[in-house]
C-alpha cells in the first residue's frame, strides 16, 4: 500500500533562501507523526506545502504526494479536489480560524454540505442541520443546539477549537493536520482537546500530522517524530527512541529545556 | 457566553439613539423627496409671489429673486440630492468594490499598478475629477454629474476594499475554507464580503454625504443639473447675490445639506452596530 502522504526532498524557498530543505517523511492511515521544532523551523510551511497552500512569494520543490497525487506544481483546480476530501487542517489560533461574522453552525455546515455534494449525496435543510448537530456532539460540545446558533466570540477558546475540529472532520479527511492545535489554550483545555483528537483519529482511522513545539504534548500524542531546525531535519524516528536517546545536540537541548521547566515546576510545588 | 448576554445598557442606548436620529433625518428627506413626485405647494418655475419676500404663511421660506417659492425649490432639492447620493454611491460601490477585490487577488505587479493608479486618482479632489468627467461629456446634466461623481468616488472605495480584503485574505478561516475545498467566488461571497461590509457600509454613508455636497458644488459652478432643476447647490448660487437682503436662500440649502449628510452617517453607524454581531454583543 502506498503512503497517504509522502514527502521526498521537499524544499520551500522564499527568493533564494531555503526555509525548508530536503524534508522526507511518509505517513499511512492510522499513523501519527509529530513535526517538532522551535518557531520558524518550517513546521507550518511544510504542512502548507503538502496541501499546496503556500502563500504567494514562496515556492516548493521536490515531491509531495498526497493520496496518490503530486501536489507540487499541481493547478489550483486539481488541488481543490484533494482539499476537503484527502486532507483537512486544524489551526493554532481558533479565534482567527473561524469567521467572526458567521454563526458556527453555518461554518460547520459549509464543508459538510460540500463533502456530501462530492460524495454524490447532497445534504440540505433539516438533514444538514442534523448532521451539523451530530458533528458538534462528536467533538463533545455541550448543548450543540445552542452552540450552532452562537458566534465565535461568544464561545470559549476550547469551544472554538472544538468547532474548528468539527469543521475539519466535516471534510471526512484521510489525513488530519493539526498545526499547534493546543498552543493557544490553557493546560486543562489542552488535555481535553488532545484527548478528543486522540479519540477521533482512532475512531475514524485517520492519519495525523501533529505540529508542535511542545515536547510533552508530542510525546503523548504521536508514535513517530521528525525534529526540524531551521528547515533541516535533524532527527527522525520513534518517539521513545528520539526522546529517550537523542543523538543530535539540538534535540538534546530541546529536551533539556523541557526538563528544566519540569524541575522548576516541581521545585515550586 | 456571559459576554454575549451581558450588554452595556448605556452603549446599546446610544447605538439605537444614533439609529433613530439617522432614520428621522433621512426619513424626512425621503418623505419630502417622494412627496415632490405627486404634490408641490407651487409650480417651481412660476412666479408665485413678490421678489425676495421674507417668510410668511404663504411662502414658508420666502421667495427668491425671481419670485419663485423657496420651500418648493428646497423640496425638489431633496429629491435631487437623494438621486445624486444613491446614484453616485451605487456606481462608486460597483466599480470600486470590483476593482478593489481584483487588486486584492491580483498578482503582485497588477496589484501594484492598480494601487498606484488609485493613489494618483485619490490625490485629485473628488470634485476636480467629477468636473473633468462632466467637461468631457457633451452636456452637463444631472446624470452626467452622477456618473462623474460615481467614478470619482470609486477610487476611494476601491482602495478601501483592497486593504480590507487583503486583511481578511490572510486570516486562518480563509485558509481553512480553502483546505476544505471552497472555490474563490464562494469564499468572496460568504467570507470576504460579509467581513468587509461593516466598514464599507459606513464608508458608503460618508461617500453619500460627499456626493451630495459635491453635486451642490457642481451645480453651484453650473456643471450640475441645469435650470430649472432646483438642486441645493443651484439655490445657494442664486441666493449668493442677495444673501444680505434674503439670507434664508443661503441658510436653507446649507441646513438641508448638513442634515442629510449627518442623517446618512448616523443611519450607517446605527445599522452597522445592529448588524455586526461582534459589536452588538458589546
Amino acid at each position: 500500500m502506498t503512503a497517504l502522504l509522502s514527502l521526498e526532498n521537499l524544499s520551500v524557498h522564499a527568493g533564494g533562501k531555503a526555509l525548508v530543505s530536503n524534508l522526507s517523511l511518509s505517513l499511512n492511515r492510522g499513523e501519527r507523526l509529530g513535526l517538532i521544532g522551535e518557531s520558524g523551523s518550517g513546521k507550518s510551511l511544510t504542512s502548507l506545502a503538502a496541501t499546496g497552500l503556500l502563500p504567494t512569494g514562496l515556492s516548493a520543490s521536490g515531491s509531495a504526494i498526497l493520496a496518490g497525487k503530486q501536489v507540487i506544481g499541481a493547478s489550483d483546480r486539481e488541488l481543490n479536489k484533494l482539499r476537503g476530501t484527502a486532507v483537512a487542517i486544524v489551526f493554532q489560533e481558533p479565534l482567527t480560524a473561524l469567521d467572526p461574522l458567521m454563526r458556527v453552525g453555518k461554518q460547520v455546515a459549509e464543508p459538510l454540505a460540500r463533502r456530501a455534494q462530492r460524495d454524490g449525496a447532497p445534504l440540505s435543510g433539516a438533514a444538514l442541520d442534523k448532521a451539523v448537530l451530530a458533528l458538534l456532539d462528536e467533538v463533545a460540545l455541550p448543548d450543540p443546539q445552542r452552540m450552532a446558533t452562537s458566534y465565535p466570540h461568544e464561545l470559549s477558546g476550547g469551544q472554538r477549537q472544538r468547532i474548528a475540529i468539527a469543521m475539519a472532520l466535516a471534510c471526512k479527511p484521510d489525513l488530519l493536520i493539526a498545526d499547534e492545535p493546543t498552543t493557544a489554550l490553557d493546560v486543562t483545555t489542552q488535555a481535553e482537546i488532545l484527548g478528543l483528537l486522540d479519540r477521533l483519529v482512532r475512531e475514524r482511522n485517520m492519519a495525523l500530522l501533529f505540529i508542535s513545539h511542545d515536547l510533552p504534548v508530542v510525546a503523548n500524542t504521536v508514535e513517530r517524530v521528525v525534529v526540524l531546525r531551521q528547515g533541516e531535519t535533524v532527527e527522525a524516528g520513534n518517539v521513545a527512541e528520539v526522546f529517550g536517546n537523542p543523538r543530535h545536540d539540538y534535540t538534546k537541548s530541546l529536551l533539556a529545556a523541557a526538563r528544566r521547566l519540569d524541575d522548576a515546576m516541581e521545585g515550586r510545588a | 457566553m456571559s459576554t454575549a448576554t451581558m450588554t452595556a445598557p448605556a452603549d446599546k442606548k446610544s447605538h439605537s439613539l444614533a439609529l433613530k436620529a439617522g432614520l428621522l433625518l433621512v426619513g424626512i428627506h425621503v418623505f419630502v423627496g417622494l412627496l415632490t413626485l405627486v404634490w408641490l405647494p407651487y409650480d417651481p418655475t412660476a412666479m408665485a409671489g413678490g421678489r425676495l419676500e421674507g417668510p410668511s404663511l404663504l411662502h414658508w421660506l420666502g421667495t427668491d429673486r425671481l419670485g419663485r417659492d423657496l420651500f418648493t425649490q428646497m423640496m425638489i432639492g431633496s429629491r435631487i440630492a437623494l438621486i445624486v447620493g444613491i446614484g453616485a454611491v451605487t456606481i462608486g460601490a460597483i466599480i470600486g468594490v470590483t476593482l478593489g477585490l481584483l487588486a486584492a487577488f491580483a498578482s503582485k505587479w497588477l496589484d501594484d499598478a492598480l494601487a498606484a493608479t488609485l493613489d494618483i486618482l485619490i490625490a485629485f479632489p473628488t470634485l476636480l475629477i467629477a468636473m473633468l468627467v462632466v467637461a468631457a461629456s457633451d452636456t452637463a446634466n444631472l446624470w452626467s454629474a452622477i456618473i462623474a461623481l460615481g467614478i470619482a468616488l470609486s477610487a476611494i472605495v476601491a482602495r478601501l476594499t483592497r486593504i480590507l480584503a487583503k486583511r481578511v485574505l490572510v486570516m486562518d478561516y480563509i485558509t481553512a475554507a480553502r483546505t476544505s475545498g471552497s472555490s474563490w467566488p464562494k469564499i468572496v461571497a460568504i467570507h470576504i464580503l460579509p467581513n468587509i461590509w461593516p466598514t464599507l457600509s459606513v464608508n458608503f454613508a460618508l461617500q453619500f454625504g460627499l456626493a451630495v455636497i459635491a453635486e451642490a458644488s457642481l451645480s453651484y459652478l453650473g456643471l450640475g443639473a441645469p435650470p430649472p432643476n432646483a438642486s441645493w447647490g443651484r439655490i445657494l448660487q442664486e441666493a449668493q447675490g442677495t444673501v444680505y437682503t434674503a439670507p434664508l436662500g443661503a441658510i436653507a440649502p446649507g441646513i438641508a445639506l448638513v442634515s442629510l449628510a449627518i442623517g446618512v452617517n448616523l443611519l450607517a453607524d446605527g445599522l452597522r452596530d445592529t448588524i455586526d454581531p461582534t459589536r452588538r454583543a458589546r
